[in-house]
């Protein structure tokens, strides 16, 4: 029998004190995402089959617009973290998993950033 | 995150094809298929607001594929999709509270999920659509 507790084993492994951090904002994000789920079904439906001038105009129109902008962070954030969970249950090899990890990050990034940039360019008319 | 050395291999849990097939389960498995499908989806939505942004002949080749039959079935399902996981999700907020775990709750949660889904998509369509949008 060893004499060593086992905090001798997990010193350095433990909590850094940020456990429940990608739960909360999981929860937070599922709560903003109700309403502006909501409403971004009924803009696109609402934008099926206009021509593009029309399309741009609406899109662009402030309120639509940071409606838009406010989907496109909280629904990448979420499904950042959602994403995450599924790679973490299913890849059970570490070199394998680090790397969808890492391209799970880097495609919610680019997701946000396109879409943002689209609707902040319609926006400002550039 | 710690790296952790398997010793020998360990059991692991019975996966989905051991059990008998019930609603909350095939909402559960319901729930992170859709959140995938969703993830994935995105790409589409950032091909469209991208083509928006281009200018009109990109949006073109955009509204050709979302025009044609099999766009629409996409953009319907992926709609739909989009309802199914905020209405599941819903449900996890009520079980985060600590409500609707009874064998009576859980079941009429599930099946309200499944039914909620088409017809909020089918009702928040014909708001967009029908009384908003292009079908006027």
């Amino acid at each position: 029998m060893s004499m060593r507790t086992p905090l001798r084993q997990v010193r350095g492994l433990g909590s850094a004190r940020s456990g429940t951090e990608h739960f909360w904002h999981q929860r937070l994000t599922a709560m903003a995402n109700i309403p502006l789920t909501i409403g971004f079904v009924v803009v696109v439906a609402s934008l099926m089959g206009r021509n593009h001038a029309a399309v741009v105009q609406i899109l662009g129109s402030p309120l639509v617009a940071v409606l838009m902008l406010l989907f496109i962070l909280s629904a990448t954030v979420h499904m950042r973290i959602g994403m995450q969970v599924i790679i973490e249950d299913y890849v059970r090899d570490e070199v394998a998993k680090f790397t969808m990890l890492i391209a799970n990050t880097f495609f919610a990034v680019v997701v946000a950033l396109a879409s943002a940039f689209a609707i902040l360019k319609l926006s400002f008319g550039v | 995150m710690a790296e952790t050395k398997v010793q020998h291999e360990r059991p692991l849990s019975p996966h989905l094809q051991i059990y008998r097939l019930t609603l909350t389960m095939m909402m559960s498995v319901a729930h992170r298929a859709t959140g995938a499908v969703l993830y994935v989806g995105t790409l589409l939505f950032v091909w469209w607001l991208i083509a928006v942004a281009t200018g009109p002949n990109a949006y073109a080749g955009v509204q050709w594929f979302m025009g044609s039959p099999i766009g629409i079935l996409i953009l319907f399902g992926y709609t739909w999709a989009l309802i199914h996981h905020m209405l599941g999700g819903l449900r996890h907020l009520i079980w985060d509270a600590g409500y609707g775990f009874g064998p009576v709750e859980r079941e009429w949660l599930a099946r309200a999920t499944v039914v909620g889904s088409v017809g909020l998509t089918i009702v928040l369509w014909a708001v967009g659509y029908l009384l908003i949008g292009g079908g006027r």
